[in-house]
């Protein structure tokens, strides 16, 4: 069975994806995923989650997902021009 | 015995403990296991050199003097930790055996009247709180599994288990080591070892073994037939090549 490891390096971080390994159930993931992916003090708290669980975007819908932001200039903050004098932002 | 002696003794015990596991590397059941071992193993070595380092310091020798130089008869080693793996069922129950036994050993030696005992304990104590967690996994999954893992945990556990009482062997002078407060007591590391691992065969669906075979000697420089195959392995470079580096 496949899993997914994330680990949080330290506390205020979020969980960051750092892997997978194989493990019979989550008691042997999280175990295992101690010891591959913590050995050099990455971490401070570890998910394990079942791939298969995961509810990913398809490659074939990243058109009609990611591409209708690429034109949108003004949902960035930087678009606006900050009023002089203005402090407090 | 002094007390470097008593370093030199559990220093050997790690290290070869530690030499026996690395065997494992690129053979262990699974990927991730294969890590897990060689992480056990390295923790084992790590308390190895401290302890070596400190045993020798008392008459000059340093930790490669004493890992590297040193012929069969003068390790100190118990039996247990040079026994050969077997299957990962007989690893997991002399790791099961050895955690036990190490983890209220560090515990009790955190507060040795012997500082540098004292703080190598410490360290250790974490490292092997794991792998009694590791290994007693390993244990229950097998015992309480199949017919095949049940049966062969079990064969692997009667095999390893007589040697498990060489390291609650007192002799006079390890007693002053403990009435001076130095040394753990082995009558009360028996009795939290056996707690341990009566908790751990009982949840495994397993028996405990009931012989009262009890072989000994590796204290004294005796060890098993297959412990020159392992020295030759672990000195052969440092003999090859005194004094290589990388």
């Amino acid at each position: 069975m496949l899993w997914e490891v994330f680990v949080r390096s330290k506390r205020g971080l979020s969980h960051t994806h750092v892997g997978s390994l194989h493990a019979a159930d989550a008691h042997l993931a999280l175990r295992n995923a101690r010891d591959l992916y913590t050995r050099r003090q990455e971490g401070v708290s570890i998910w394990v989650v079942p791939a298969a669980d995961i509810v990913a975007s398809s490659p074939d819908e990243k058109d009609a997902f990611f591409d209708p932001a690429g034109d949108k200039v003004y949902r960035h903050p930087t678009f606006y021009d900050v009023p002089e004098g203005l402090t407090h932002l | 015995m002094s007390t470097a002696t008593y370093a030199i003794r559990l220093g050997d015990d790690c290290l070869i403990l530690g030499q026996r596991l690395c065997e494992w590397a690129a053979r262990a059941p699974e990927l991730e296991e294969d890590v897990a071992l060689l992480n056990i193993a390295l923790d084992q070595l790590g308390a190895a050199r401290t302890l070596l380092t400190y045993g020798g310091s008392f008459d000059g020798r340093d930790e490669d003097t004493l890992a590297f130089l040193r012929d069969e008869r003068e390790f100190t080693n118990a039996l247990l930790m040079e026994l050969d793996n077997g299957d990962f069922g007989r690893t997991m129950a002399r790791q099961l055996l050895v955690a036990a036994y190490q983890l209220p050993l560090w515990e009790a030696l955190s507060s040795s009247a012997d500082e540098t005992l004292a703080g190598i304990a410490g360290k250790a104590v974490k490292e092997v709180a794991y792998h009694l967690d590791h290994a007693s996994s390993w244990v229950i999954r097998l015992g309480d599994g199949t017919h095949e893992s049940h049966t062969r945990m079990q064969v692997g556990l009667d095999e390893v288990w007589p040697y498990a009482f060489e390291l609650f062997e007192v002799d006079a002078v390890l007693e002053d080591l403990v009435r001076a407060g130095v040394a753990a007591d082995p009558s009360v590391l028996e009795q939290a070892w056996l707690a341990t691992v009566s908790g751990v065969v009982k949840e495994a669906t397993l028996e405990l073994p009931s012989s009262d075979w009890r072989p000994t000697g590796g204290r004294a420089g005796r060890h098993t037939e297959t412990f020159g195959y392992l020295l030759a392995e672990l000195q052969h470079v440092h003999r090859s090549h005194p004094g290589a580096s990388w």
